[in-house]
This record gives structure tokens, sequence and C-alpha cells, in this order.
């Protein structure tokens, strides 16, 4: 097993969420990751990407660029597409996170993005998947029905070029999503 | 239990009992035997024996890939392959990476899954030649099996869905026959192969074995991957060519919280281009890649450039236009034949082009990363996305030491290849970060080398920049009657052994039309120097130079007020076979005029004399398939919109049309992509791209909204995938904006070029 460092974070036992938390032993960061409390204690100036990789072993939300253009590391922070490149820990303070990680149902039912994604065989090497679903989750969050134009304003970069199937694959989602409601 | 089979005469199969009443089923190699070694030495050996198939006595049957993944699909076809042969049933197959295999054999390491190597599209080809027969072994004893259960001959049984099945309709799972299964004596030969009309899973679409674990973020890359709690490592590496460290603070960094060490790392000297570590550099080692990204940036390291730094392009380009033009110089020539220089003198017409193709870079998604755990007295295990494992273990085990049984290789499905990890050089760094690494608190901990996008971009064996001339001679009817062409670039050869008359060979290829299509036909080679790295670059010998002659052949239509198409199936001619002294040859004109036709006919390529947007159109024969781009493109007011793609393929029988219908769009959009926007530009002696901002690939944005691909119906052996949609679709796009705008584009990238024209 994996050895934490000494800065590394006191993940709070708490199942559910609404719990409140328990009173602080050491002062940090709180912010929830895929319904889980966590406290950040190390460098403040730390980026997300770090904190979800490095600390928490969440490693679905890929490197690629550094600069927040690229889109490989995008998660979703209070409801919003994030580059977790981007977003330092200072400012997470009572955030809540979706990483790719907690799209799927404890029972390991797929997301309807993520089903998507398989049923039009969107990937090739994959790297850029698990950026490219959370963005496209929060695309269909705000736009039941995204145009062509909508999907071009994600822009996240798939080097293998799966852009057209990715398109397809939000698509394909935009519609199980509305029957799932009907 | 177990037996073999003689397959030609140094490979073999070899099947046994597995633990729990499993059959396993494995082909290995008799290196320099003449007879097949006895059975009992192969007990003994059977580590040897690359095992790809286990068939569990609880139905699930386990198949090995020995190829690496880099996203070209060969997980999912190279399985299928295997599973089509056993008759299999598809659900309950389990596909697991094999790593390397590598055993001890009289002091030398044997290579127990072949080659290994994922480039140039040479795994299915070979996965046709030998997989096959891994799976036809199954099924066979299998079949004997049940003729013994059901009291039948074997030939009158069939397999189905993982049952073997009796005329009478009684059925036994393989399942519950796998351990009578290896307990049965080998055929004499090699059992026969499948009929094609009976395949269930070959030229079936198959959606990737590792979509669920990609999608839910639970596939390990080597980049996520970890053994323990890796120290993290980054390096600040000399960015110029040649060049050495000036300055660099190191107690700043080590002063950076969590920082547990800084150590110089200096290249070995007198290694094989992408066999060592690049650049000198320094390591950050830390407790997170926060701390050692802290840490680097703390060093405020300078470099120095070295005695005549690398050049600028245009210094190259420049170079190239004089050696053309320097009758006295003597390049290699690749293939000559009749006389051009006669063929000129006696031309109706002769024409002349340059084109200029920049250095570009990988920019896998994935950078280069590797994952070490050195114990100095025992073993080393690594763990690295790499196109070529064997090539991995050449640098372990020089840089170690040890003996092949103490290296253990692991080969994670990869973010991207194109070529990159081809080279070694970020596995040696990481194997020299795990020697040098001292600090008592870390000694024992394994380390894990991260590069940052900048160090991917500025220290890449990047494809060489190209410069090519072409002249051609026409006749009064206007054929073409001799071709000209003279290319110069820094061979990616160059310090890999390679003697000074072959380094054309990772530049340009021989035969590749027009060449046996005209009469006096003459392709010449000229070397440029440079420093910086060069390597393969999604099959490049075939990249650049079929941009320059798919133009030029579209200029000379052009030239004669000829239908582009009409111009290229005319030079084609009648359907006849062409010696190609490359991979996958001959060439056969009519199949590739075939994908010309449909490309064009899916395109409504009667549209081009007449429509406001421009039709382009080009083809490439690569590595044994044929492939045709056709593209549509409007003017805008400043540049172009790209309507339609089309591209076509006839790669012999399709293995998986989904997976190669994937890897047609995904490289045309990345040659598009190329071909649009991208350079790697030297200034100061140095690489100046440092991100997506200053090397954009491009996003959804201006790429097509699909790629339309049509796969050509074939029965012939199949060729690989995934690069052939490559070299084609940079020349049928620049051809649609001559169209499009009359501005013929002879430099890329294409819209810098374009908007410096318009």
């Amino acid at each position: 097993m994996a050895q934490q460092g000494p800065t590394s974070p006191v993940p709070v036992p708490t199942k559910d969420a609404s719990q409140p938390a328990p009173k602080p032993v050491r002062e940090g960061i709180d912010l929830i990751v895929n319904d889980k409390r966590y406290r950040h204690t190390g460098d403040k100036t730390m980026p997300l990407l770090w904190y979800l990789r490095d600390v928490l072993r969440l490693t679905g939300a890929k490197y690629g660029c550094d600069q927040g253009d690229c889109g490989f590391c995008t998660v979703i922070v209070d409801g919003k597409a994030t580059a977790a490149c981007q977003a330092k820990m200072e400012k997470m303070s009572g955030k809540r996170v979706t990483t790719v990680e907690g799209l799927a149902g404890e029972d390991g039912k797929l997301h309807p993005v993520q089903q998507a994604w398989i049923d039009e065989d969107a990937i090739m090497c994959g790297f850029c998947q698990p950026g490219q679903i959370m963005a496209a989750v929060d695309l269909l969050s705000r736009q039941k029905n995204p145009s062509d134009a909508d999907i071009d304003k994600i822009g996240n970069l798939c080097r293998c070029g799966s852009y057209g199937r990715i398109r397809k694959a939000i698509k394909r989602a935009a519609g199980a999503m509305k029957d799932g409601k009907a | 239990m177990s037996g073999e089979v003689r397959l030609s005469r140094r490979r073999f199969l070899k099947y046994a009992a597995g633990s729990a009443g499993a059959l396993v089923i494995g082909i290995g190699t008799a290196e320099a035997l003449d007879r097949p070694p006895p059975l009992g030495l192969l007990g003994d050996a059977w580590a040897q024996v690359g095992p790809y198939l286990r068939i569990a006595a609880d139905g699930r049957i386990y198949i090995g890939v020995r190829d690496p993944d880099n996203g070209e699909g060969t997980s999912t076809s190279l399985a299928r392959i295997i599973a089509e042969e056993l008759d299999a049933d598809w659900s309950r197959v389990i596909v697991e990476p094999l790593g390397l295999g590598v055993s001890q054999g009289n002091g030398e390491p044997k290579f127990t899954y072949g080659r290994q190597r994922s480039g140039d599209a040479t795994s299915i080809p070979a996965a046709w030649a030998d997989l096959r027969q891994a799976g036809a072994l199954g099924r066979w004893l299998i079949m004997q099996a049940a003729a013994r259960r059901l009291g039948v001959p074997a030939e009158q049984l069939r397999g189905e869905n993982g049952m073997a099945i009796a005329a009478d309709g009684r059925r036994v799972s393989y399942a519950d026959l796998a351990s009578t299964a290896a307990g049965i004596d080998a055929p004499t030969s090699p059992p026969p192969l499948k009929q094609a009309d009976r395949y269930q899973l070959i030229g079936q679409p198959a959606g990737d074995v590792d979509a669920r674990a990609v999608v839910t973020g639970t596939l390990r890359y080597a980049f996520d991957d970890t053994i323990g709690d890796p120290v993290i490592a980054v390096l600040a590496r000399c960015p110029y060519p040649g060049g050495s460290l000036d300055n660099a603070d190191r107690e700043a960094a080590r002063k950076v919280e969590g920082v547990y060490d800084v150590i110089d790392i200096t290249p070995e000297k007198g290694q094989p281009l992408g066999q060592a570590a690049q650049a000198p550099a320094i390591a950050v080692l830390a407790r997170d890649t926060w701390s050692a990204l802290s840490g680097r940036a703390a060093l405020k390291a300078t470099w120095k450039a070295g005695d005549n730094p690398e050049p600028s392009s245009q210094t190259l380009e420049q170079k190239a236009l004089d050696l053309f033009g320097d009758d006295a110089l003597a390049p290699s020539t690749v293939r000559n034949d009749g006389d051009v220089a006669l063929a000129r003198k006696k031309a109706a017409r002769a024409l002349e082009a340059t084109y200029f193709q920049p250095w570009v870079a990988h920019a896998t998604a994935e950078t280069p990363n590797c994952v070490v755990r050195l114990d100095p007295d025992t073993s080393i295990t690594v763990i690295a996305s790499t196109q070529s494992p064997r090539q991995a273990y050449t640098v372990v085990q020089r840089m170690t030491g040890f003996r092949p049984e103490q290296i253990d290789i692991q080969v994670p499905r990869g973010g991207g290849g194109f070529g990159r990890r081809l080279e070694q050089d970020y596995v040696a760094e990481a194997v020299a970060v795990a020697l040098a690494k001292k600090a008592d608190t870390i000694r024992n901990r394994s380390i894990k080398v991260l590069w940052t996008r900048d160090d991917d971009l500025v220290r890449d064996f990047y494809r060489p920049l190209a410069v090519h001339r072409l002249n051609a001679s026409l006749d009064r009817k206007k054929n073409i009657v001799g071709w000209h062409q003279r290319m110069a670039s820094p061979s990616a050869l160059v310090g890999r052994a390679t003697p000074d008359n072959r380094l054309w060979q990772s530049e340009v290829v021989p035969d590749a039309l027009p060449a046996g299509l005209v009469p006096n036909f003459r392709s010449d080679w000229y070397p440029l120097d440079s420093k910086l790295a060069r390597g393969d670059w999604r099959g490049s010998p075939h990249v650049t130079p079929t941009f320059a002659s798919e133009s030029f052949i579209d200029e000379l239509a052009h030239a004669v007020k000829a239908n582009p198409l009409d111009f290229r199936l005319g030079l084609l001619g009648e359907a006849r076979q062409l010696p190609y002294s490359g991979r996958g040859g001959p060439i056969d004109t009519g199949r590739m005029a075939n994908v010309l036709k449909l490309a064009a006919g899916k395109l409504d390529w009667s549209r081009w004399l007449r429509s406001e947007n421009g039709l382009g159109i080009a083809c490439a024969y690569v590595f044994g398939a044929y492939v045709a781009h056709a593209i549509e493109v409007a003017p805008t007011t400043d540049g172009i919109d790209i309507l339609r793609v089309v591209c076509v393929a006839d790669v012999g029988r399709a293995i998986n049309p989904l997976g190669l219908e994937a890897q047609l769009q995904g490289a045309t959009m990345d040659a598009l992509s190329t071909a649009l926007n991208l350079a790697i530009t030297v200034k100061d002696g140095k690489v100046q791209q440092t991100g997506f901002r200053d090397y954009p690939i491009a996003a959804t944005q201006p790429m097509p909204y699909d790629v339309e691909t049509v796969i050509v119906p074939s029965t012939a052996d199949p060729s690989g995938a995934s690069v052939i949609g490559v070299p084609s679709a940079a020349p049928a796009l620049a051809n649609a904006v001559f169209r499009a705008t009359a501005v013929r584009v002879r430099r890329l990238p294409l819209l810098r070029e374009l908007a410096r024209l318009r």
C-alpha cells in the first residue's frame, strides 16, 4: 500500500457528505471530492490536479499542458467545468468537486455520457477522454440539446482526432438523458 | 500434459495444462535450431514460449496481446484474430497486455513474444501470419476433446461461441473441455485455419476492449501508475541541442518544501540516438509532482547553446536550395529509371515546383514518463508506455547490467504514440535518475519521472523539416514522360549506426508513385545538417514526399487543363502490378484507381469544374494499404472552411471495421491539423514552441464535423491501419484549397502561408 507523505490530507471517514464534519484537528482546506469530505493541509498553491492525482490518488483527471488549454484535466467544481491544473487549492475551500471517477453510480451503472462514449466507440488512445467526458457532462447540464456550435465551444483537445465520434457521443448522451427524464 | 506443433522452421506452437483445469497455448521461436527442441527440454522452457491464450475451466478466455496499444486498437483487433480461429464467445474474452517477454537463453536474451514493436502499421500483418495459428490449435484440441466426450469424429463437430456442437445438436462448452484438451496428443502439422466464409468476428465491428476502464477513469496509463509510493522527479533539461548548463541554484530547489534531492544527470556518451537520455539535466526529486515542479522553478536554471548552434528553419531551407542548385554534388540517388535529363531536353513542356514542410512534433496526449523500481542488488521493474519494449529492455539491461530474468518491463496502454515512443530516451533518463538517487530517505523507493508539455515539445524526436523540388517533363500528348524529385532533409537515421548511403531510408520511399508509372524517373535525396533529434512520425517517409508529389501531380493536371481525377487515373493506366521494394508490395494500380474513384464518387466529383467550393483529391500507397482522400473546402474572408472530408481505404481484409474507421478518421484529423497550423521552429539555437498555444493542435474547430470513410471490401491479407490515413490527407487539402482560392500552397503550415499569399 502507498504511504502517505507528511502533508497528506486527512480524509475524514464520513461516507455521507450531508453529515457535519468532525472538529478540525489540523488547519486545512476542506473540500468535497466525489461526495467525500477531505482536508488538504499541504501547500495552498498546489493545483487541484496534483492534489487529486498525487494526494487522493484519483488519476482519472489527466495532465496535458499546465496552461488550461488542452482540457485533459477537466473536472466539475461547484457545477462548472474547470481545468484542474489551473485551480489552486487555496480557492477550493468548501467546493464540491466531481471527477470522472465520481460519475458512475455506486452500483457501477455508468453515467449516460460514459455509456454514450462506449456506444459510439469514441475512445482511441483514451487519454483525453475523461476530460472530454467531464466537459460533455458540464455542457449537457447547461444545454439539454446542444448544437454543433455548442459542442465546438468545449475546445478540449483530442490528439488522436476522435472528434467526429465525440460529437456523436455527446448527441447520443443528450438523447438518452432526455429519454431518461421523460 | 503438453504438446507442440511446428509452424515453420523457427516457429512452433506449444500447449499445456494450466492450473485449475485450463488449456494454455503459446507460440515459441526456436532460435538457431534445426530441429524442434525435444519435449523434455520444452517442459523447462515454457517461459520461452509466449502464452497467448488460456481457456479457463470457468468459461473465461484470456487472450494476451503482445504489441503495445497506444490507441491503434490492437488490444481489440489482435485479440479478435485469435478469438475468431478459436470460435470463442467474445463476451467471455478478457484481454491482457503481455508486457515484454524476455528470458535467458545461452547468455542471450530470448524474446518470447517476437518483435513487440508497435509502429509502421506492422501489428496486424504479423498477427495474421502467426496468431491465427494459436487460435486454430486451441479449436483443434478442443474439438478432439469434444469428439471423445461425445463419441463422434472431430470432423463432424463445429465450434460456435465457445461451444463444440455435434451434428445432432449435442453441445459441450469449451470450459468443460479445456482440461481434457490439454492432454490430447499434438497434431502432426498445424491445424487448418478457418475458411473466411465462416468468420463471426473478423470483419464485424467491435468496440475497444478498454473502453469501460477509460470512461470510468480507472485505466492506469504509465502516467497514472505507481509502484509503492514513488518519488516524483521532474527534470530541467538543456533546451539547446549540443548545449550545456550555465547556472542553476540547486540550494534554492532543495529548500522547497517536499523536495528530497537535486541530482545532475549527464547523458551517456556514444549511445545510438534514442537509447540514452537526450540532454544534460538537473533532476528534482520530491514528495509529489507539485513540489517537484516548484523545486524545478526554484532552480532558475540557465543554459548555454554551445558551438555551432542549431540553425533556423530558414537557414536550413536555403541550404537545401543551394544543394539542389549545386551540380557538382552527388546526392543519394534512391531510384533512377531511364534518363530524366534527356526526357527534359525532348519535352514539349517542363514544370518545376518546390515545397517546404516544417519540423513537426509528436505531442502525444500522454507526455513521456516512466516509473522505475530499482533494487541495485536484485532486480528492476520499469513501467513505460513504449512502442518498442525490446528497445527499452536493451537500454535497461545496458544501464543496470542485469540478466533478463531480473528485468521486468510492463507496458500499459499508452496515451498516443505516433512514433515518439519508439525512442527510449525517457526510459534511459528515468533509469539514470533511479541509479543516481542516493539520499537515504528515498533510497528504497521507486521513482516516477514525468515530462511537462514544454519538456515534451522542446525535446522531441521531430519529423524532419523537408524541402522537395520536383521537375516534370510532358510530351505533346500531355503525358508525364519525365519526373525528377529532389528532397533535402536532416535524416532521422543520423546517429543510429546507419551508413551514409542509407540515410535516405527514413526520409523517402524509392518506389512510391509515380515511380513505375513514368518512363524516366529519378529520386534524389540530399542530407541537411541539424542537431535537433529526429525520429519517425506516423510513417514519415511516406508523409512529406506524398505532400510534394500529390500536390505536384495536381499542378501538372492544372497546367494541361485536365481534371485531376482523370489525370491521375490516366497516369495509373491499366490495372497491373508494379514492383515495390518496400513493405506491402507489389502495388496494384487497379486497387489504387479504385480508391480514387470511390473517394471522388463519394464527394460527387462531377461538381469539380463548376463548384464554387474547391474539391481536391490525392492518394497514397502506404505499407500495403491503398488510400485516397477527397476534400471539399469553401473559401472564407480570412481562410477556408473544411466542409467535407472523404477517406477511402483498401487495406485488404478489415479485421475490425469500427477500429479501422477510427484509425482513418484520426489519422486524417491529425494530418489536417498538422498541415493547417503546426510547425516547430528554431530560434537562437533552440525550439521555440512550449505549449498548445504556440503548437496549436486543432480542437473540433477548424476540423470537419466528420471524416466520411469508405472501407473497400476485400479478401486480400490485411495490412495495418494506424498510419495509412496520414499521407494523402494534406495534399488533398492543398489541392482543394487551390480550387477554392486559386492559391497554390507550397509551404506548410497551410493557413499561415495562405494568408501570406492571398
